[in-house]
């Protein structure tokens, strides 16, 4: 069991939590993520580590709620504690001098950007961000990102905070401007990831994205999150979760992951219907515990 | 083991019986659910012997003066001494014979390819039925359990040496229970959050069921083994680590082989295309065949066809798990014939009895979708046999102009595996083979790192649960004189 010693909502549907986990802090690089399963009949759903505490073995994730695992997760609390937690899994970021760096963060994947691009800053680099989100609320860690930025950028879909427009406008702005970009890192959803790879593919710019493929053990034995890059099979778990983004196939990726929709769906219906029961029993470890008893799972 | 007799020691024999008439006692078959029944559930197929039937099968060995089933058993079981047991009725003390060499008794009972091992050499097989000495294995492990206080077994006094084992699977749990018998503080990492390894995200319960499992941990856990999941080495912590800052004296490395092989053809990327790892993992770790009641689902093929490419027990299971899916046409591809199929005998049998089809001398070229990059079938080749090749089975050899096409719902890919190299490339030192796997000597089970020991399948490549047993009971021994001497390498 881990414990959750810290929980605060960032935004509406985004959560934060620090977790007592002193054999990942202890080992954790930016880039790198944990798999988690919050109770007995539950999935493993892999989540970047936003951040890592060694001297008090803690790490920090961040985690929209989106489908039926990452909402009961949403609606725990300090206190409460999660069944398993693995990792730290994946390669690392590779941090080193580029130059000028551009880290862009689309929706929850500003939490998953930020510790490289302060990994990048203090690597002496030159840091530009760029957030994306929705709408004002949904906009996060903007004081972090802040404080490891030489610049920050905003944007938000429908221009309720900062500038109306996506991240890939700015980007456009940059690259109009004439500024010398040595590196991009982009982590959100799948199409701003796959618009950024257009705009620079023309450019030359060397792009790095992280991917976000179903997976289930983590460790490169199962090969569930496999993607293609250039053409071959690579797997996210071991081989990633970052990639040169030129190099990958998005298509096969959406169609991947667009795999259990219907039972995503379904399972989500069913939290919808028993939210309340369901969130309460995912905090004893069980779900429908009582139907599980004697058919010796 | 003891040195062979000309005659079988008469007097000292507890059963009856001639050999005459034990020669024509009839060999007791394995009650077992019916296809029609077992081919809708997940529940063992295996039913087990009774009392009765166990003391009538084993009243069927010989007693041969050249134990035969002892010497071709990786772990040594001594199966003469049991089975007499059995025959008086001690079924405890028999429980404790087995134990002598084997900490998994329920495990072995139900997966070892006894065919390869002590059934394959015994004399009453050269005339009749081999002596059923899987079965007998596993009426006594399931008499044991119910039986037996766990809480009572008896603890070896500490030595005060402390072994990190790497990875809960067959030949972890073996050098487990061997050293902590011996009195070592013994700790198991395991990645994933249940221990077992392979058996238990790759076994299906209807050939061993998860309770079984989990009863051999807790006898193990009782014994003083102790278990970390979420744990894994070369990512939360390394070899290095271990050693050197949480005071470990030995490290034995069981981590199995890993990581799945693709076939490297066209169209692997579709959805329903599956790695054996990834479709049985869903199935057995993460059940799920119980979806919605688990969470993780399963890709819809109920009435559609699925086919299996290989033909190795993995294969079978992936194939048979299927079916229980509700598969419409179940079918395994495999492109040698059914003679070199490494499947054990009895998974071959168990799946034509529920309907599973095998197209032998076959092989696919390249998968087929819906234009949505759904798999909608498989362009295949024919094969003929050609002369045997390095594993010394016939070579399957294409045959020109044989292609045909088949429509295909779900394709799982069970054609082997290849080595994770997790561990081999976080820790320093450690030799590795051309194609990844650890280099250990055949006997110690030393790696070319001092105080680091490896077995199972991360050293020879994919095999069976009884032979990384048998690594893992080697790498015990080896570890014990290690740690109970100069510690010289």
């Amino acid at each position: 069991m881990f414990k959750i010693l810290h929980a605060e909502f960032l935004a509406p549907g985004i959560k934060r939590f620090v977790i007592e986990a002193p054999r990942i802090a202890h080992k954790q690089k930016p880039g790198q993520f944990v798999i988690l399963r919050l109770y007995e009949q539950g999935e493993r759903i892999p989540i970047t580590i936003e951040h890592s505490d060694p001297e008090r073995g803690t790490i920090r994730i961040v985690v929209q709620s989106a489908g039926k695992t990452t909402n009961l997760l949403n609606s725990l609390n300090a206190g409460d504690s999660i069944l398993d937690v693995v990792g730290p899994l994946g390669k690392p970021s590779e941090i080193k001098e580029f130059g000028t760096v551009v880290v862009m963060g689309g929706g929850v994947g500003t939490a998953m950007a930020y510790p490289t691009a302060a990994a990048l800053k203090q690597a002496g680099n030159r840091v530009i961000s760029i957030v994306g989100a929705r709408n004002k609320e949904l906009v996060i860690l903007e004081k972090e990102l802040r404080e490891v930025s030489d610049a920050l950028m905003i944007t938000t879909d429908d221009g309720t905070y900062a500038d109306k427009g996506f991240v890939t406008d700015k980007l456009r702005q940059l690259i109009e401007n004439g500024t010398r970009i040595d590196l991009v890192l982009a982590i959100g959803p799948i199409p701003m990831m796959r618009a950024v790879a257009e705009m620079t593919r023309k450019e030359h710019i060397r792009t790095i994205v992280s991917l976000n493929p179903i997976m289930i053990d983590g460790t490169g034995m199962c090969g569930g999150c496999r993607v293609l890059i250039d053409g071959k099979s690579e797997f996210a778990c071991v081989d990633g979760p970052e990639f040169d983004a030129h190099r990958v196939d998005f298509a096969v990726l959406v169609q991947r992951n667009s795999m259990y929709r219907a039972a995503e769906q379904k399972s989500m219906e069913e939290f919808q219907r028993e939210t309340d029961s369901q969130v309460k029993s995912v905090r004893t470890g069980q779900i429908g515990a009582c139907a599980l008893q004697g058919d010796g799972q | 083991m003891t040195e062979p007799t000309k005659q079988p020691p008469k007097q000292a024999s507890l059963n009856p019986l001639s050999l005459k008439e034990r020669m024509k006692l009839p060999h007791q078959h394995m009650p077992e659910q019916s296809p029609l029944e077992r081919a809708t559930n997940f529940t063992e197929v295996n039913l087990g012997y009774s009392e009765e039937l166990a003391r009538q099968e084993a009243q069927r060995c010989l007693e041969c003066p050249k134990a035969t089933c002892t010497i071709d058993c990786p772990v040594g079981v001594k199966v003469k001494e049991f089975v007499q047991l059995i025959v008086a009725g001690d079924f405890m003390g028999a429980a404790a014979k087995i134990r002598e060499d084997n900490v998994l008794p329920a495990i072995t009972g139900r997966v070892c390819p006894q065919e390869d091992h002590c059934e394959g050499g015994c004399l009453m097989g050269k005339k009749v039925a081999p002596l059923g000495i899987g079965y007998l294995e596993r009426f006594v492990a399931d008499y044991e359990q119910g039986h037996l206080d766990i809480s009572k077994l008896p603890k070896a006094p500490p030595t005060g040496k402390k072994v990190a084992i790497v990875g809960s699977g067959p030949s972890g749990l073996t050098a487990a229970g061997d050293l902590v018998q011996q009195g070592h503080q013994v700790h198991v990492f395991e990645a994933l959050h249940t221990p077992g390894g392979v058996l238990v995200y790759g076994i299906p319960e209807f050939r061993l069921p998860k309770q079984i499992i989990r009863e051999q941990i807790d006898y193990m856990r009782a014994m003083g083994v102790e278990f970390e999941t979420n744990v894994v080495v070369g990512r939360t912590v390394t070899i290095n680590e271990l050693l050197e800052e949480e005071g470990y004296d030995a490290v034995f490395i069981g981590t199995g082989a890993g990581a799945p092989q693709f076939m490297g053809i066209p169209g692997e990327h579709f959805n329903g295309v599956y790695s054996a790892n990834e479709f049985l993992t869903r199935i057995n770790l993460m059940h799920a065949y119980e979806f919605p009641k688990y969470d993780e689902p399963m890709v819809d093929f109920r009435g559609k066809n699925v086919a299996v490419i290989g033909g190795g027990n993995t294969a079978l299971d992936a194939i048979r798990s299927a079916r229980r899916l509700g598969a419409g046409k179940a079918f395994i591809l495999y492109r040698r014939s059914e003679a070199e199929m490494p499947a054990r005998i009895e998974e071959v049998k168990h799946a034509k009895q529920e309907g599973i089809e095998f197209q032998v001398l076959a092989a696919p070229l390249e998968f087929l979708d819906d234009g949505k990059g759904w798999l909608a079938g498989a362009r295949c080749q024919r094969m003929e046999l050609g002369e045997p090749d390095a594993s010394g089975r016939r070579r399957p050899i294409p045959i020109e102009g044989s292609e045909y096409e088949i429509p295909l719902a779900v394709a799982v890919i069970a054609i082997g595996t290849t080595a994770n190299p997790i561990v081999q490339t976080t820790t320093p030192g450690l030799a590795t083979t051309k194609k990844g796997y650890i280099q250990a000597d055949e006997t110690t089970q030393k790696t070319s790192r001092k105080g680091v020991f490896a077995g199972g399948d991360i050293v020879t490549g994919a095999a069976t649960v009884i032979l990384a047993m048998g690594a893992g009971r080697r790498a015990a021994k080896s570890i014990h004189e290690y740690l109970t001497t100069s510690g010289e390498w």
